[in-house]
């Protein structure tokens, strides 16, 4: 079996339907014990106080903003060369969720770094690029909306998508290519020397898989959603045709929107 | 509970406005989105009971 089956909007309607239900009890489980246990189990930070708490919602939504970037990407690239129409929905459907995501990052970093550097805003290199990176996201949503035609939207949104591919790459390493900013560098390392205490590290990681299994069952969701909206489109150009087909002119307009 | 309760000191509103936030947008997410499933949902059950081809 091919994963190229599951683009059929028939087949992937019945296979998420089984994963979503999983996926959602996954995330409220590891939601749920890695915010109670970072929130009320770990310590302060010897540097920082109880602000390190703030890490747990932080870091999983700047990393999942990064990443579901580059999954639409993805999306769009398979969309742009294979013309899979779950693929363009599947990237339609992460976008609020990358800006939602995004937007949490943005506004706990400057929660955090209010008290921290004294400024909640400063023109840094993370900083800025997540700016940035966030106004993509709202662009790219904003183009979906703003086009009638589907594929004419699912075509002009994978190259805008594309082109923001470069701000995504540019905030996961922007702290690794420019020092001189106020953001410290990676939270989560494959140095063990350079990664935070195993005391924050290990509520950190629970959580983080709660924002993934919280993002697939969101995607799943608003993708099924997306394939519902366009069978109500086919259904209503489909009733708008035979009517007018019954009685030429009697029908203006209207019915191909959905 | 009041004993497991963190002395966030004088970061207790950065902390839990970063909480409020973080909570906040995610329940705003799920909400949005089932809400919108369920209504689409609803429309399309509708228009195929009216008689629309089935899949």
């Amino acid at each position: 079996m091919s994963i190229w089956e599951f683009a059929n909007p028939a087949r992937f309607m019945k296979l998420s339907g089984r994963v979503l239900p999983f996926a959602a009890v996954l995330a409220g489980l590891c939601l749920g014990v890695g915010l109670g246990w970072g929130f009320f189990l770990t310590p302060d930070d010897y540097q920082q106080g109880s602000t390190v708490k703030i890490i747990y919602i932080h870091v999983p939504a700047a990393t999942m903003a990064i990443n579901i970037y580059g999954m639409m990407g993805v999306m769009s690239l398979i969309w742009l060369i294979r013309r899979h129409h779950v693929s363009a929905l599947a990237g339609r459907a992460a976008a609020p969720i990358g800006a939602v995501m995004t937007l949490i990052a943005l506004i706990t970093g400057a929660l955090w770094g209010a008290p921290m550097w004294g400024t909640p805003w400063e023109w840094d290199p993370r900083l800025t690029s997540f700016l940035i990176l966030f106004l993509f996201y709202v662009g790219y949503i904003a183009l979906w909306e703003a086009i009638d035609d589907p594929d004419a939207a699912s075509d002009l949104t994978a190259v805008l998508c594309l082109v923001g591919s470069v701000f995504a790459i540019v905030s996961r390493y922007a702290v690794l290519f420019w020092n001189q900013g106020l953001h410290q560098g990676a939270t989560l390392s494959m140095d063990a020397e350079e990664n935070i205490s195993d005391v924050f590290w290990q509520p950190l990681v629970i959580t983080m898989a709660g924002f993934f299994f919280l993002f697939l069952a969101l995607l799943l969701l608003r993708t099924r959603t997306g394939i519902r909206r366009r069978r109500i489109r086919a259904l209503r150009m489909a009733a708008h045709a035979s009517a007018e087909a019954a009685e030429p002119g009697a029908v203006e307009g209207g019915a191909a929107h959905g | 509970m009041a004993d497991l309760w963190p002395d966030l000191g004088k970061y207790t509103f950065a902390v839990l406005s970063s909480y409020g936030v973080g909570l906040g947008g995610i329940l705003g997410l799920i909400a949005w989105s089932m809400r919108a499933n369920a209504k689409t949902r609803a429309e399309l059950d509708a228009l195929e009971k009216r008689g629309g081809p089935r899949r």
